[in-house]
This record gives structure tokens, C-alpha cells and sequence, in this order.
């Protein structure tokens, strides 16, 4: 180790005009030559921000003969084309939805399928008087009410709904930010 | 340490102390940085730094590639084309870890050539040098596995060769190939693998040996170039700054390969596209297409051509090329240190590395003026060479017979090799530009706005009948059948070779004018070459339609507007009135329609080919399908052969897809991408 001869030289170097400004050119070549490529990827791994999502759309979903009019919610799987970054996938389904029938109704209630408080799927229970996220227990009424306690901040997420002359049902599907008391839709 | 400022200290000071004290890291700087470089600060050190730098390069873009990457035979080339095209910034940064890898190989070199140029290899420093050249094969091994990771085209076939050539090993060949492909063959587990190896096993081995090679450079200091005649300098900042000028030249060089096209671009007034910036993404890799435009990257080619010395001898020439003389050239550099010691070995060192360097430079240009040839070549000079070469095959007898005179036949036949070098320059460079077309068109069509089915982007090609038509077409249909525009200068000459109509344009306006031209219909781009050459047909056209009162100019140009308007090639805008005269023309029993069926005309089908729906899809996919069938030439075809019709027991020679694919490319139906507004 070198260590007193280098002390005494940077000490003599290091003073002087000539010193400082090597350090400063070496600092800035190297700190230009790395940017290239940090800024590069950056760039790339801030791409998705520009990204949206498709926009919410009324998706034909089912009939209305197959919503029986008890007040008991099913569920019904959304199905649409999807877009997923280079792939197009033709229809199949993305995601699901509860609809339910008051007696005599000819109205269609629907509900996302996604628990307000973490995003989990929301499950009916086997009798259909509630539903149940499995994750953290969340429960709610059949019509989407909170049952408390509950960690959910807020009722189950309604979806605009559309039921046809000819009898078919569509819903407005779209997401909303979670964890939070307002429904706020996802953009 | 003492500070330079006086009083108390700020609180930054009082943090950097803190940690100091805790982790002695202002000394760990320090003895990073102070570093005595005897007899002062050089360029010529610099290479090993630049590496450091381009490694570091590396990391970086290859972590934020990884990012984005996808390591399957379904998703690899499609990842790797939403990065250049779709991504922002994605080919700028796909550009720098390209082209970096390229400037790293360079700066190798340059390294390892200064490393035995100045002795540096020698005692005390063996133990490093020797990590070096394990450094220089693990940096090359990454270059060769990236090379397939986008799984384009030209990186498939490479590995391809590459892996083959890996099965060469003794012993344990096969299964080391069968280890490094992933399974019998070529798929997702080759690309997982080569994937694990470039971003995950090799660098992390690089980076290890790497610590021990840096480690061991401080213990022994730097070896300075002898005799050391000026003052000793320090790493920090005299070494270091000519260090980062170096870096941010090399950095500099890659930024310029990847945006020089742009700036010449904007220079011409074009558009720059960023997804045609940086790194060249091949088509789709397919197992079922030749590609004949297949090199290894550049840096490879002296090997690629070095093969070529051993042909004709068959496994063992290739054992000897690929396997052999390269353990023999890396042995010999192993043993560099140890020959040093001996009074000309060093020099001997020396001059291999230049030798080997040479060599490896002469071997590169050779291998770029066999395939180059074609273009600095002086075709004029060739031009009576080429001539009799292509009309004798190169038979001397021949040559001498042709040219008469026995000095000129032989003067003649010594061009010979250069035609053959002029004949495989312009097969390569034309494969090259196929392979270009083909990676375009890849590219427009995973553009479309509906993407990339998941099957991949190789089931969009083979679906394209842009991309599929020409080939399909030159292998089944093309030995009988021209496709040329008659406007191109060789025109006639094509057709002069063929032996039935010319397709070009089959079901526009054009091709229709053209049959009816008396001047026409019985040459080589209708009936000419045909067994239909005196048929009913010709004899229509060059008799009864020069009748110029029964048939009108006005009347021709109705049943040309209608027959391209049957085809859905015709222009919208002939107005209805010409139409109308042009249906009841071709329906009429008196004209066309006394020998050809048109709608409900009645004419009975087997005398004539059906009108109705000529040129459109159904129509050619019919005639393609079966000629012989009674709505085209019955039993008067001519040699045309039955493509979807199974013989017995026999497959058809087409599937109906690939018909289908012939038949939207005759009639231009393929995907185009929406033009800008305004253009």
C-alpha cells in the first residue's frame, strides 16, 4: 500500500487549477457515458404509463332467461377480445360478473366479481344469501352491502347494466381502484 | 481526514463521518482511487477500463431489456419486436446493448493486444492474464447465446450451426449438444436455456472472475509501459479521466451506428421511423424456409470462412476448423506466460497475436468479398464470361467451339472462378435482400391493429399471402407460368422461357385488354406457348373481334370494364351504362357468350371457361383447384395439374389454404398498413 506517498500527492495535486479540472472532466465524461444507456432503459421501463387500457364498453354478457328471477345472484363470465401487449386474443373470457332479478323484474342488477378492498374474487356462498372474498373476509349482502366488520371500505362494485328488446343482457365492464371509500374507475 | 473547510462541520460532513465510522468507506475510496500509475497516465491503458465500461453497459440495458423479454418460440420474436417497435425508447436501448456487444469484442482485442504487446502477461501477473482469456471466452459465449435470444431468422440458423458444431466434440458431442438445444430439438427450452446462460450463468461467472481479475491488478499494480522515463502519476484523476474520455468515446461510436441512419435520413427529407433504428430484427425463425442469407455476426465470420479451408473433408474438416485449430490457438495463448520466459518468447508471443489478429482480419475480408463480390465487382470486364458460362456451363469443349479461338476460349475459361464468386455474391446478396423484405413485412404485419395471434408471428407469415404467394407460386405454378410486369425491361425475356399466360396483373383491366389484342393473345404472355395457341380463343380475337362492326372500340372497352369488374379488381367509378353494355355482351350467345357461360346465359358448361366470377377469389381458387373441372378447361386442359384435387390415395399438391394464399396474392389481397392522412 501506497497509502502516505499517494496522500502526499494528491495534497500537492489536489490543490491545484489543473487537478480540480481533470476531476471535474473525468466526473462529467463518465457520468455522460453512463447515462446513455440508464436514461435508455428508463425510457423503456416507463412505457407502460403511456399505456391504457381498453376503454369501458358494454359487453354482451348473457339472456335474460338465464338470470331466473329470485333475487339470487350468478355469476356470468364476460367475454371479450383482449389486446395483451403483442398478442390479440380472440374472444374468451376476462373476467366475470354477478347479475340477479328481483321477482317479475324485467331490471338487471350487476356486480364486479372484484372485492373493493384488496381486488381478490369475491365468491358467493353456497346457500347464495352472500358473498365472501376469500381473502380477508370480506362480506357482503346479495344486493353488494357491506356486512360488518368488514375490511372492505366500501360496497361491492355496481356495473352499468343493459338489457336489450330482443332479452340480451350486456354490462358496462370496467375496473375501479381498490382499497379506497370511493368507486373510482380505473382509466 | 483533514477538511477543507474550516469551522463546524455541516451536516452532510457529519453523515459522511457516521458512516465512516461505522463502515470505513472514505478509506475503501480511497484506495480505489489513489492508485500510483508508474511513469504516469496513458491511452494505452485504457482498454481495460472501456471493458469494465461496455460490461457495465451490458448489465444495465440487459436488465431493463429483460424487463421486457420473453423467453419462449412463441413469444421471443414478439417480445423482442414490441421492444423495437412498440416501446418508446425500446430500440434505442435494444440498439446500445447491440451494438455495445459488438464494440466489446473490438475492445477485447485491443486489450489483449496491448496486454502482450507491453509484457504484461508475464511474472508476477500469469495467474491474471490467464483469467483475461477466461473473461474473453465468457464474453464471447455470451455474444454467441444473445445472439439467438431474438429468435429471428438469422440467430436460428446461426445457433443452429453453432450447436451442430458443438455436437462435433469428441466423446461427448451429441450430448452436449442435446444438453446446450434443451432437448432433440430447437424450441422453448432452448431459448430458456441460452437465455439462463446469457443473462444469468455467464455473467455472473464473468463477474466473479472479474472481482479476482480487478483484485488482482491492484495487488499487482499497473505494469507500466517500459522503461518508465516520466514521473509517476495517479489513477485518480489522470488515469481515470483519459479512462472515461475513452468510455465516452466507445459510448459515443454506438450512439452514432444507432442515430447516423436517422440524421441521414432527416438530412434526405424521409421520415425516420424509431423501430428502424439500432439492432436489425430478422423475420420470424422458421425450420420450413430455406435462408439462405444466414452469416454468423461479424465477428465470427474468420471462423465461419476458416471452415470453409476444411471442405470436402466432410466431420473430420469440421472437427479440425471448429474445434481443433481454435483449442490449439487458445492453448497456445494459455502458454503465453510460460513462453515468455524464454529469451524470444516474448517476441514469439507477440508476433502470434499479430499473426493470429491478421489472420483473423484477412479471413473476415475474405469471407465479406465472397459474399460482397457482386457489388465491386466489374460485371462489364465479366460481362462475355458470364455470357458463356451460363450458355456452356462452363464447359471448356463448349467455349471453345463457341469463341473459335483457342487463346480467347482459355483466357475466357480463367474467368470462369470469378463468374461462379460473381454468381454466389449476387445468390447471397439477393437472399439477403429477400430476408430484409420478409423481416419487414414480419414487422408491418405484427403492426396490424388486431396484433399478433398467440401462435406467434410465424403463423401470421404463413398466413400472409404477401409473404407466402411469390414462394408458393415460383415452386408450383412458376415453371409454366411468368409473373412479371410486362412494362420491366427483361420482360420478354421471361417470357420467352415460359409455357403459359402471364398472371401479372390476372383479373385487372390491363391483363383483359391485353388477351383481347390481337397482337397479344397468341404471344407468350396469353396463349403464345400454349396448346391453345391456334385454339377457338385466339382465332376469336384476331377474327370475329376485328369485325369492327360488330365490335365497336366502345363495346371491347365494356366487356374489359366488366370482366375486371367481375374479378372485384375493376374501377369503381365505370359508370353503370358501360357496365350494363359490357353484361350484355359477354352474356350474349351471338359474342362472347356463345362459348363461354356467363350468369343464367344458358351456354352450356365444358366448351368454354365460366365467366361468371372471373379473376374473383372463388373463380382462381376453383381453377387452381381443379382445371379439368367443366367451369374451366375441361377436358381440353392444357399440362395444368389438378392442385387441391386428392389423385388416389395421394395427398393434393396444395392445401386449400395454401391455394387460397396463391389466389389473394395473384389478385393483390393482402394486408397493407393504413397510410398517414393526407398521404
Amino acid at each position: 500500500m501506497q497509502t502516505t506517498k499517494a496522500d502526499g500527492d494528491r495534497d500537492s495535486a489536489g490543490d491545484t487549477r489543473r487537478g480540480f479540472l481533470a476531476k471535474v472532466a473525468a466526473l462529467a465524461c463518465g457520468g455522460l457515458a453512463t447515462v446513455a444507456p440508464l436514461a435508455a432503459g428508463v425510457w423503456a421501463f416507463l412505457d407502460p404509463l403511456r399505456r391504457k387500457g381498453a376503454a369501458a364498453t358494454f359487453l354482451p354478457v348473457t339472456e335474460l332467461t338465464a338470470v331466473p328471477d329470485d333475487g339470487v345472484p350468478r355469476q356470468f363470465a364476460v367475454v371479450s377480445e383482449r389486446i395483451d401487449a403483442w398478442t390479440g386474443f380472440p374472444r374468451e373470457p376476462i373476467g366475470a360478473v354477478y347479475l340477479r332479478r328481483e321477482k317479475g323484474s324485467q331490471q338487471v342488477e350487476a356486480l364486479s366479481a372484484t372485492c373493493p378492498h384488496a381486488g381478490c374474487f369475491v365468491e358467493l356462498e353456497a346457500d347464495g344469501r352472500c358473498f365472501r372474498c376469500p381473502c380477508h373476509n370480506s362480506t357482503f349482502t346479495r344486493d353488494g352491502g357491506i356486512v360488518q366488520p368488514s375490511p372492505s371500505p366500501r360496497v361491492m362494485d355496481a356495473l352499468e347494466c343493459q338489457v336489450s328488446e330482443s332479452g340480451a343482457v350486456s354490462v358496462k365492464w370496467q375496473n375501479f381502484y381498490t382499497g379506497i371509500a370511493d368507486k373510482v374507475a380505473r382509466e | 481526514m483533514r477538511s477543507p473547510f474550516r469551522g463546524r462541520p455541516g451536516p452532510l460532513r457529519k453523515l459522511g463521518d457516521f458512516l465512516d465510522d461505522r463502515t470505513g468507506w472514505r478509506g475503501l475510496v480511497h484506495e480505489a482511487l489513489y492508485e500510483r500509475v508508474p511513469g504516469g497516465a496513458r491511452w494505452r491503458y485504457v482498454w481495460g477500463s472501456t471493458l469494465v465500461f461496455a460490461f457495465m453497459t451490458q448489465v444495465i440495458t440487459g436488465l431493463f431489456l429483460w424487463a421486457s423479454y420473453s423467453a419462449s418460440a412463441q413469444t421471443a420474436w414478439e417480445s423482442v419486436w414490441y421492444i423495437q417497435h412498440e416501446m418508446a425508447g425500446g430500440w434505442l436501448l435494444r440498439g446500445i446493448h447491440h451494438f455495445m456487444a459488438q464494440a466489446m469484442v473490438i475492445l477485447l482485442a485491443l486489450h489483449l493486444l496491448q496486454v502482450v504487446i507491453d509484457g504484461a502477461y508475464k511474472a508476477p501477473r500469469e495467474v491474471n492474464f490467464w483469467l483475461g482469456l477466461v473473461l474473453m471466452m465468457l464474453v464471447l459465449g455470451m455474444a454467441l447465446t444473445g445472439y439467438l435470444l431474438p429468435w429471428d431468422q438469422k440467430g436460428y440458423w446461426a445457433t443452429r450451426v453453432a450447436t451442430n458444431l458443438a455436437g462435433l466434440v469428441p466423446l461427448v458431442g451429441p450430448q452436449l449438444q442435446q444438453l446446450v438445444v434443451g432437448g432433440p430439438d430447437y424450441g422453448h427450452h432452448t431459448l430458456t436455456r441460452f437465455f439462463a446462460l446469457h443473462a444469468g450463468f455467464l455473467p455472473a461467472t464473468l463477474v466473479l472472475f472479474l472481482v479476482v481479475h480487478l483484485a488482482l491488478f491492484r495487488k499487482h499494480g499497473l505494469h507500466a509501459k517500459q522503461p518508465v522515463t516520466r514521473p509517476d502519476g495517479m489513477f485518480w484523476p489522470d488515469q481515470l479521466l483519459k479512462d472515461t474520455v475513452a468510455m465516452l468515446a466507445v459510448m459515443a461510436v454506438v450512439l452514432g451506428v444507432i442515430l447516423v441512419p436517422a440524421v441521414r435520413a432527416m438530412l434526405a427529407g424521409g421520415p425516420v421511423v424509431a423501430g428502424e433504428l439500432g439492432a436489425e430484427l430478422g423475420a420470424p425463425a422458421d425450420p420450413s424456409q430455406p435462408y439462405a442469407a444466414a452469416r454468423p455476426e461479424w465477428y465470427f465470420l474468420f471462423l465461419f470462412q476458416f471452415l470453409k479451408v476444411f471442405e470436402g473433408w466432410g466431420a473430420t474438416g469440421e472437427f479440425l476448423g471448429a474445434i481443433v485449430v481454435p483449442g490449439v490457438i487458445m492453448l497456445v495463448m494459455f502458454l503465453m506466460p510460460i513462453v515468455g520466459r524464454w529469451r524470444l518468447g516474448h517476441r514469439f508471443n507477440v508476433a502470434f497475436t499479430l499473426g493470429l489478429l491478421a489472420g483473423v482480419a484477412a479471413l473476415t475480408g475474405l469471407a465479406l468479398d465472397e459474399d460482397y463480390y457482386a457489388v465491386w465487382a466489374d460485371k462489364q470486364r465479366l460481362a462475355e464470361a458470364a455470357r458463356l458460362y451460363d450458355e456452356t456451363g462452363g464447359d471448356e469443349a463448349k467455349v471453345l467451339a463457341s469463341v473459335g479461338d483457342k487463346a480467347k476460349a482459355r483466357a475466357v475459361a480463367g474467368q470462369f472462378h470469378a463468374v461462379e464468386k460473381l454468381r454466389r455474391s449476387e445468390a447471397f446478396l439477393a437472399a439477403v435482400s429477400t430476408a430484409r423484405a420478409d423481416a419487414e413485412r414480419a414487422a408491418e404485419l405484427a403492426g396490424r391493429p388486431e396484433r399478433i395471434p398467440p401462435a406467434g408471428a410465424l403463423d401470421l407469415v404463413r398466413r400472409d399471402p404477401l409473404a407466402q404467394g411469390p414462394r408458393l407460386f415460383a415452386q408450383h405454378c412458376g415453371s409454366c407460368h411468368a409473373h412479371v410486369d410486362p412494362a420491366r425491361p427483361d420482360a420478354a425475356a421471361i417470357l420467352a422461357k415460359s409455357s403459359a399466360a402471364n398472371l401479372h396483373g390476372f383479373g385487372t383491366a390491363a391483363w383483359m385488354r391485353g388477351l383481347l389484342d390481337p397482337e397479344q393473345v397468341a404471344g407468350p404472355a396469353y396463349f403464345g406457348n400454349t396448346a391453345h395457341r391456334e385454339g377457338d380463343m385466339v382465332g376469336f380475337v384476331q377474327g370475329d373481334l376485328q369485325d369492327k362492326d360488330t365490335w365497336k372500340q366502345a363495346d371491347i372497352e365494356a366487356v374489359i370494364a366488366v370482366m375486371a369488374a367481375e374479378s372485384g379488381l375493376g374501377d369503381a367509378a365505370t359508370p353503370a351504362q358501360t357496365i350494363a353494355r359490357g353484361r350484355e355482351l359477354v352474356a350474349a350467345t351471338d359474342r362472347c357468350g356463345g362459348c363461354h357461360r356467363f350468369g343464367d346465359n344458358g351456354t352450356d358448361l365444358g366448351t368454354a371457361c365460366d365467366l361468371t366470377g372471373w379473376g374473383g377469389r372463388e373463380w382462381l381458387v376453383g381453377i387452381i383447384r381443379d382445371p379439368t373441372h367443366e367451369r374451366f378447361y375441361g377436358t381440353s386442359n392444357d399440362r395444368m395439374p389438378s392442385f387441391g384435387k386428392a389423385a388416389e390415395s395421394a395427398a393434393p399438391l396444395l392445401t386449400a389454404e395454401q391455394i387460397g394464399l396463391i389466389a389473394d396474392w395473384l389478385r393483390g389481397a393482402w394486408y397493407r398498413p393504413a397510410t398517414l392522412a393526407g398521404e
